[in-house]
């Protein structure tokens, strides 16, 4: 051993290291930003999630009650429905998290002790975001109505609660983790895979010195990314089709319906990520910054698009940064079509956003491919 | 008299560095051209631009007779150019390079093309072998045949015979003149002087500007070069002390003999003076075309930097 050796190696590391100025700054800047952005924007505990009421019921009972779900800071209501159907297409859709409703008849048995109830409904497709929101819920009857049993009904507050909450969990009923996840995994493995993949394609090609010859042909820049693009798109659909065999097979995950939805947001899907890949690799100047700028791309796509943290756990800032991530939306397919059986129309606007994407992405790679060595 | 290149005022910058400095050159329609001159003075960069890899700051002109700044497309498919790296897939088969490049073009009769070329390359044997996996000669081979597959009228080779063995190098010039004899124009840029030599032409370019053109001999007549050789036991030793005197521009060995060139005669002679008794032997020789560029090479340097 000897420490000169040592030493020149070392310093002869670190000169390469300050050389690589991108590297160097994404070494340091990554933890900054993932930090922040990560921290701030993780909640595993969600409050205030939309929830819609359809109140059959007008007295002051109907009306406490709702006043205290609000008060538990986990409800925010934001749709009022006016009949049963309205309410199911608001949860159905994703508008809101939680459906309840208050019957007619609930003041007349609260008063008579009479077996009074509310149901509530919760899209438990993915359980942690309504898990505990769903537990702070039974403390509620004993707590709602405190201040409005007065007089001859005070006997009520002491014995059993004044009425009854019904939960029901729909989409999920046993709340199994997996049914959630592993639809999701569909578009975190696409993206990392695919992204990745493309990413290395053209700065491979500037690497090696093939570009060189290959712009001295007559090939024109859609040829190149429509032609090296192709074949991941196969890739893609493989995958695509073991997932959801083995999601089928090994996990039980309910598949209703949405067949046609769900292929053509796969299609998008597959096609962003790998238009993506390819912009990634008109930038990056060699194949490991092409690597890292895929990485920086898959941690928001994991932590910020609903996969592994509820979505609308997150500030609002972060709603936006996520929506920006096709990610997001493609879970949404995914999720609506086979958890909840939507169809076309209900799952239009996360389709458009992923087109948008495609679209945006593959003008921002034309743009910035070079025809030229300048 | 037709002319496959004739550009002028042709300008290019990367940065601050002003690589191609209004360069003007024509070649003549079927003549190999030699494209001289020290590292880093924009022969890569010139080659680039004729065939529509770089963009030129500013120039006009024709290649293969159409506007070279607007047709480029047109240009690229009449043109061939070779890289001064070996730049075709190396986990690639030859075979399957070769179909690429004749894909990409959009050649017909892909099947005869490629043995055809496989058989002019006498690779006929190894078209399944990777192109990685061959030698610098045989790599400089196949990218020669694979830039001239699709026809060209223009042939732009940069460095081609860097790093390749006497007899490689020999045989890919024979090629050249084999192909140029079919019509075909040669735009190649080399550091080797015999290589210089089996060019019809040589531009000499230094930072950016043509120095000289012209054919071997014309180039020796006009650079005005008058060269002594000097023979004897330790002739090549007197360099040191000849070099720096009035009048003399170069003094370099070669082997056991010495050359001293300046373009002054009265002061050269008047320089040598000293030493021009037994038991060296003075000659006045033809200067050769490496005393010409080394000489323009100073030159160059005294007036621009």
């Amino acid at each position: 051993m000897s420490a000169t050796r040592i030493l020149a190696v070392l310093i002869k590391e670190f000169t390469q290291l300050t050389r690589d100025r991108l590297t160097y700054a994404l070494i340091l800047a990554m933890p900054i930003v993932q930090l922040l952005l990560f921290g701030y924007a993780i909640n595993n505990d969600p409050h205030h999630l939309p929830t819609a009421v359809l109140v059959q019921d007008h007295g002051t009972f109907a009306r406490s009650t709702l006043g205290a779900l609000e008060h538990s800071d986990y409800f925010d209501i934001v749709e009022t429905a006016r009949t049963p159907a309205d309410l199911d297409r608001a949860i159905a859709l994703g508008r809101v998290q939680f459906a309840i409703t208050i019957p007619a008849d609930f003041t007349r048995r609260v008063v008579r002790g009479d077996h009074a109830q509310i149901l509530i409904e919760a899209d438990a497709s993915d359980p942690a975001a309504t898990g505990s929101a769903i537990a702070a819920l039974a403390a509620l009857p004993q707590e709602a109505l405190k201040h409005d049993l007065t007089g001859a009904l005070v006997a009520r507050t002491s014995a059993a609660p004044p009425f009854e909450v019904v939960i029901h969990r729909r989409y999920n009923p046993e709340a199994i983790t997996a049914y959630n996840i592993v639809p999701g995994l569909l578009g975190i493995i696409l993206s990392m895979t695919l992204v990745m993949m493309t990413s290395l394609g053209v700065t491979r090609e500037y690497e090696r010195g093939t570009m060189e010859s290959l712009l001295a042909t007559p090939v024109r820049p859609l040829e190149v990314m429509i032609g090296k693009l192709a074949p991941y798109v196969l890739v893609g659909l493989i995958q695509t089709a073991f997932i959801l065999v083995l999601a089928r097979l090994l996990f039980g995950v309910p598949m209703t319906g949405g067949w046609l939805p769900l292929s053509a947001g796969i299609l998008l899907f597959i096609l962003g990520s790998l238009a993506l890949g390819f912009l990634v690799s008109t930038v990056a100047r060699n194949q490991l910054q092409a690597m890292q700028m895929s990485f920086f791309y898959m941690l928001p796509s994991i932590l910020l698009s609903g996969f592994m943290f509820p979505f609308r756990g997150m500030p609002e800032w972060a709603q936006i940064i996520g929506s920006l991530i096709p990610v997001t939306h493609f879970l949404r397919i995914v999720r609506g079509a086979l958890l909840k059986g939507l169809g076309f129309a209900d799952l239009w606007p996360s389709l458009a956003a992923l087109a948008v994407f495609v679209l945006v992405v593959v003008s921002l790679a034309m743009v910035r491919y070079r025809t030229t060595l300048d | 008299m037709t002319l496959a290149v004739d550009v002028r005022g042709l300008n290019k910058s990367f940065g601050d560095k002003h690589v191609v400095q209004d360069l003007a050159i024509q070649v003549e329609t079927g003549k190999i051209t030699g494209f001289l001159g020290p590292n880093g003075s924009g022969k890569t960069t010139t080659l680039r631009m004729l065939c529509g890899l770089l963009t030129p700051d500013s120039g006009e002109g024709e290649v293969l007779g159409l506007d070279f700044r607007k047709e480029a497309e047109r240009i690229k498919r009449q043109t061939g150019y070779m890289t001064q790296k070996f730049s075709l897939y190396e986990d690639l088969s030859i075979e399957e390079n070769l179909t690429f490049v004749t894909r990409v073009y959009g050649l017909d009769n892909r099947r005869r093309r490629i043995d055809e070329a496989l058989e002019r390359l006498g690779l006929g044997n190894r078209r399944r072998q990777l192109a990685g996996s061959l030698s610098g000669g045989w790599k400089q081979r196949l990218a020669l045949a694979a830039c001239i597959l699709h026809e060209p009228r223009l042939l732009l080779l940069d460095e081609p015979t860097a790093g390749v063995d006497p007899k490689a190098r020999r045989e890919f010039w024979d090629e050249i003149h084999a192909l140029s004899a079919e019509g075909l124009t040669v735009m190649v840029s080399t550091h080797y002087m015999d290589e210089a030599e089996r060019c019809h032409d040589i531009a000499y370019i230094a930072y950016g500007r043509l120095m000289a053109r012209g054919t071997g001999d014309e180039v020796i007549q006009t650079s005005g070069l008058v060269t002594f050789r000097a023979e004897g036991p330790g002739a090549d030793r007197l360099s040191r002390e000849l070099a720096g005197r009035p009048g003399v521009l170069m003094a370099a060995p070669f082997g056991a003999a010495l050359h001293v060139s300046g373009t002054d005669r009265a002061a050269l002679e008047a320089a040598i003076a000293p030493w021009r008794k037994p038991p060296f032997r003075w000659t006045e020789v033809e200067p050769t075309l490496e005393d010409v560029f080394i000489h323009l090479m100073g030159r160059s340097k005294d007036n621009f930097e």
